[in-house]
């Protein structure tokens, strides 16, 4: 029964099909996996805030009846029906608390569900509980959670990247087949490529955001995260799609994305080489796997290109403007009035300002008031102008740039992270350190283009999985897909199987003992 | 303890009067701004609300299309340029009635701009007032303060929030400055308040009742010595919410800021509170040009595209404006200026407007409603349209009086039974049998006893004194009790006495 866990969305969704398993089976299974490895705070791989057991095996016991009944009522059931599913916790879901990794939220049940919930549901997938993240999201490591840092599998000591470490996490150790992840400035992708996983950012719009907490609202994306290109593209056509809720939302979104994975092709396709995203400051093993990565696209038929993106330099910088512009605005709503922690001062009197800031200083952590500050700071009169409006001229050199490189190229290609998985403590000190994790993800959603990591090989240091990040033009996803498919194909001859095969067993029984 | 004033006399030798004014209206969509929730007022707190009125975690504002075309016909029936693309802005502030803790405004690009609107004035003047801006926005929650004397925060224990008016679409009319209006400054600050109550109103955008906070009104003044060009230092009177209070506050405020800057002081710039029971204001809370909000684009929302088949579109909806149809119906009806304006100020004209449509004439709809009903109005002291005379009663008072069934006299206490309950003037006429005396041989009776009882007068009228014969009519009209009709009277006594009229 354990070998359940070890498959794909796909092959699930397949064999629950041909009933050669039921839904109840795959949910438990994953259940006892979760039970096994995740641990808590201080072991294992806690990727996992809350598991939500009971609803998860009602709604797959729901599927399997509904299945055994035949007819048009198994018909009627979508392919990942009785797939179990992870959802990061900066999603809200009715039934389950919605923490957003702070303690600002502790406790806190949402009245309504994220659009992207109502779809998992209406599909009739087991959810199996909300995962990981730095606070609101705010971070690249997943140790900025207020309930403890997740583990990478690949080495418990080491970060699982963020701020969707815990959905990354929690795909890499098969504790969960599919997880939704969010995307602001590479919290989906990046997890993705030090994990070993493959995680999918949307082009902007085409996931509705309506009841993903935000963060920096012209930035977030919900998206994929999975083991497999096509299970992405099988969960990224299920939760894509116009919502009337969030008027971000494309009318006219991508399609085609599962056949795209089904039957990708780079043949004459023109792959651009991004010079801005690699060279000085990426690992040496990072840069060997990405350019072997190109050597095999070469191989497959595809014409690779050199692209030049200048502006690209500056968007770390302007993107350090306006997601804390953003945030400063989008968490000014977490004052301990209507929801959530109130927390009064210590003495004095009990003012509505007061209050506000005695909830808000016990509330959010260093990284959230750092960016709060900052936005605050950015937005004021007086330099409003010179840091927002700034940072908003780059961003339109950005998409600029992005423009002229696909006239040049059907996809882009990168390294996803600069470095493999660092070691648990080793940039908590030195956000400017920590924030350079994204600098090669953050360019596609300042210019709201799709990106997809997928597992590009081992790094020979240190043995840790490296990320092969692809980019395309906005609402063509799919060319993401059709080329993510053919790489990680020959990645996979190339390795000899999925790279997560080489991944170290996590010994259940050390982490419940240390537990 | 209320500020030291100048006489407004004295005060309008000295300076010259600079005014400016934020009108809001609240909007009588049926769901609000940027939510779903009912937008409807008086409901149980907190009952209006979703999640997104609460602004709890996660959730994403949607334009309420219906409020953009109200904004749109607002502006077009202010003059206004209609913006064909505009966009949102976040304004931040900490208040627990804004759950954001800021609020979804516009702010750089409204959407309609550069208007004016000519405001009447009761010598038949008109001013124009220049209108700025008007942008859309979402109200905030009202606060109730509890526990303190004074209903204020100041001194209160807590305060209750009703989250059921957060999100309510709001359109704020900002002016330019105003300029040149002299002493009539109190009177222009109410008329233009009006005028735009009275725009709205009649566009059936807002229900336009300034007692609910439907149009609530911030009044700016300054004033500055006569020929100097620069703007004095400003206040700002928050919330001054019937037209009286615009008047009284902008007067107030004149004469505050006159003894003001005539003792050698300067002006603060703050906003001010109009209090009702002392006529006067108190400081508010300063506010100065830099108060620094943070506005930013909304990122959660697209911008605003006004297309111009769509903005004619809507143009073309628009009713006729209230001053255009004053001069109709006042050309129509044939009133003097001095009684049209006495009708305009009753706040009858629509109701007259009904009554000539349903068969009165204008003169006899006015002789009604400015008449009778105005004067058992302001008996009940309530509004004449208050008292609930239908103009269906009128023009069947009318007819019943025409047809000689009842004289104005007996008509009066028929509107009396209607007002009573008592039904259709008919039904009142046949209840209280208030029906005139036709029936010549009971009158005949009656003037023969009359005619008995004053022999003396009876000898003058037969010597041809004929205007005597109205004492006989009177004592004919006491013993019918006034259900006679006095000329048929007339007729028969003069009859009976063998006398040509």
């Amino acid at each position: 029964m354990t070998d359940l866990i070890k498959h794909s969305a796909a092959s699930l969704a397949a064999k629950l099909a041909a009933k050669e398993v039921s839904a109840v089976e795959v949910t438990q299974a994953h259940l006892d996996r979760i039970a096994a490895v995740d641990g808590d705070a201080e072991h294992g791989v806690h990727a996992f805030l809350h598991v939500n057991t009971e609803q998860a095996l009602a709604v797959a016991a729901d599927v399997d009846t509904q299945r055994a009944r035949g007819g048009s009522a198994a018909a009627d059931l979508h392919q990942l029906a009785g797939v179990p599913i992870a959802v990061k916790d900066l999603i809200v879901t009715i039934g389950q608390p919605t923490t957003a990794g702070s303690r600002i939220l502790q406790g806190w049940h949402s009245p309504y569900d994220a659009t992207v919930v109502k779809k998992l549901r209406a599909a009739r997938m087991p959810i199996l509980g909300k995962t990981n993240l730095d606070e609101f999201a705010m971070g690249s490591s997943t140790e900025h959670s207020a309930y403890g840092p997740t583990r990478n599998p690949w080495d418990l000591d080491r970060i699982p990247g963020g701020s969707g470490g815990g959905s990354a996490a929690a795909v890499a150790a098969f504790e969960a087949p599919l997880a939704l992840g969010t995307d602001t400035g590479g919290s989906i992708r990046q997890p993705g490529a030090v994990t070993g996983t493959v995680g999918v950012k949307p082009t902007y719009g085409g996931v509705s955001r309506y009841g993903a907490i935000a963060m920096a609202s012209s930035l977030d994306q919900i998206g994929p995260v999975s083991r497999t290109v096509l299970d992405s593209a099988l969960l990224h056509e299920l939760i894509g799609g116009h919502d009337p809720h969030d008027s971000t939302s494309l009318t006219d979104p991508s399609t085609g994305l599962v056949v795209a994975a089904r039957t990708g092709n780079v043949k004459g396709l023109r792959i651009g080489v991004v010079q801005e995203l690699g060279g000085e400051g990426y690992q040496a093993g990072v840069l060997a796997r990405f350019n072997e990565s190109l050597d095999l696209l070469r191989d497959a038929g595809a014409q690779i290109v050199e692209v030049s993106c200048p502006n690209f330099v500056y968007a770390l910088g302007a993107y350090y403007l306006i997601m804390p512009s953003e945030a400063s605005s989008n968490l000014a709503k977490f004052d301990g009035v209507r929801f959530g922690l109130r927390t009064l001062p210590a003495d004095g009197a009990m003012t509505i300002e007061r209050v506000m800031a005695s909830t808000r200083a016990a509330g959010f952590g260093d990284e959230v008031k750092r960016r709060i500050i900052l936005g605050t700071y950015a937005l004021s009169a007086g330099y409003y102008d010179a840091y927002y409006g700034s940072a908003q001229k780059v961003r339109t050199l950005i998409q600029r740039d992005f423009d002229a490189a696909f006239t040049q190229a059907d996809v882009l290609i990168s390294p996803t992270a600069p470095t493999t998985a660092f070691k648990l403590g080793e940039k908590l000190d030195d956000p400017l350190a920590m924030y350079l994790n994204d600098v090669a993800t953050i360019p596609a959603n300042m210019a709201g283009v799709p990106g997809l990591s997928l597992p590009g090989g081992l790094a020979d240091e240190d043995g840790l999985p490296v990320g092969i990040q692809l980019l395309a033009p906005a609402r063509e996803d799919a060319r993401l897909y059709r080329v993510g498919a053919v790489l990680e194909e020959m990645l996979e001859e190339r390795w000899g199987g999925p790279i997560l095969n080489k991944a170290p067993e996590l010994i259940p029984t050390q982490i419940l003992e240390a537990k | 303890m209320t500020d030291a004033t100048l006489s407004f006399d004295v005060a309008m030798e000295k300076f010259d009067p600079v005014l400016g004014f934020e009108v809001h209206v609240e909007l009588n969509t049926a769901t609000k701004m940027f939510s779903s929730a009912p937008n409807v007022f008086g409901d149980e707190p907190n009952t209006n609300v979703n999640e997104v009125d609460l602004g709890l975690p996660g959730v994403l504002p949607v334009v309420n299309k219906k409020a953009v075309e109200s904004s749109i016909k607002i502006g077009l029936a202010l003059n206004c340029k209609i913006a064909e693309s505009c966009t949102f802005a976040r304004k931040h502030y900490f208040y627990p009635d804004t759950p954001k803790n800021f609020q979804t405004s516009q702010y750089d690009d409204p959407i309609a701009y550069d208007g004016f609107l000519d405001v009447e004035l009761s010598d038949g003047s008109t001013f124009r007032v220049e209108i700025e801006r008007a942008h859309m926005e979402e109200d905030a929650g009202k606060l109730t303060h509890m526990g303190g004397a004074t209903g204020r925060i100041q001194g209160a224990d807590f305060s209750l929030v009703d989250y059921n008016r957060a999100g309510v679409p709001l359109v704020e009319i900002v002016t330019k400055p105003i300029e040149g209006a002299g002493s009539r400054a109190p009177e222009l600050a109410k008329a233009y308040v009006a005028a735009v109550r009275e725009i709205v109103k009649n566009l059936g955008v807002s229900d336009a009742k300034m007692e609910r906070g439907n149009v609530r009104c911030d009044a700016n003044v300054s004033l500055r010595p006569y020929g100097q060009e620069k703007f004095g230092t400003r206040s700002e009177t928050k919330n001054v919410n019937s037209l009286r209070a615009v008047e009284n506050a902008v007067r107030f405020e004149i004469q505050r800021h006159a003894a003001v800057l005539n003792s050698g002081n300067t002006i603060v710039q703050e906003t001010r509170h109009w209090h009702e029971d002392t006529k006067s204001t108190t400081s508010g809370r300063p506010k100065s040009d830099a108060d620094d909000y943070r506005y930013f684009p909304e990122p959660d929302l697209l911008p605003i595209l006004a297309t111009p088949a769509w903005v004619e579109s809507l143009r073309a909806e628009l009713p006729e404006p209230p001053a255009t149809r004053r001069k109709r119906l006042q050309a129509d009806w044939g009133y003097t200026d001095l009684e049209f304006r006495d009708v305009v100020n009753a706040g009858v004209m629509d109701e007259i407007e009904e009554t000539v449509a349903a068969g009165a004439t204008a003169a006899v709809a006015r002789k009604w409603w400015m008449g009778e009903i105005a004067r058992r109005a302001k008996l009940a002291d309530v509004d004449p349209v208050a008292l609930g005379v239908t103009p269906a009663v009128v023009v069947e008072l009318d007819a019943l009086i025409r047809s000689g069934a009842i004289n104005d006299k007996l008509a009066r206490e028929v509107l009396d039974g209607v007002l009573a309950g008592e039904g259709t003037p008919a039904e009142v006429v046949q209840t209280r049998g208030l029906a005139v005396v036709s029936d010549d041989g009971a009158l005949q009776s009656a003037i023969d006893t009359a005619l008995a009882a004053q022999p003396d007068v009876a000898d003058k009228i037969r010597a041809g004194k004929i205007q005597a014969v109205g004492a006989i009519v009177g004592g004919v009209m006491k013993v019918t009790k006034g259900q006679a009709d006095a000329g048929r009277v007339r007729e028969l006594i003069l009859k009976t006495l063998g006398v040509e009229a």
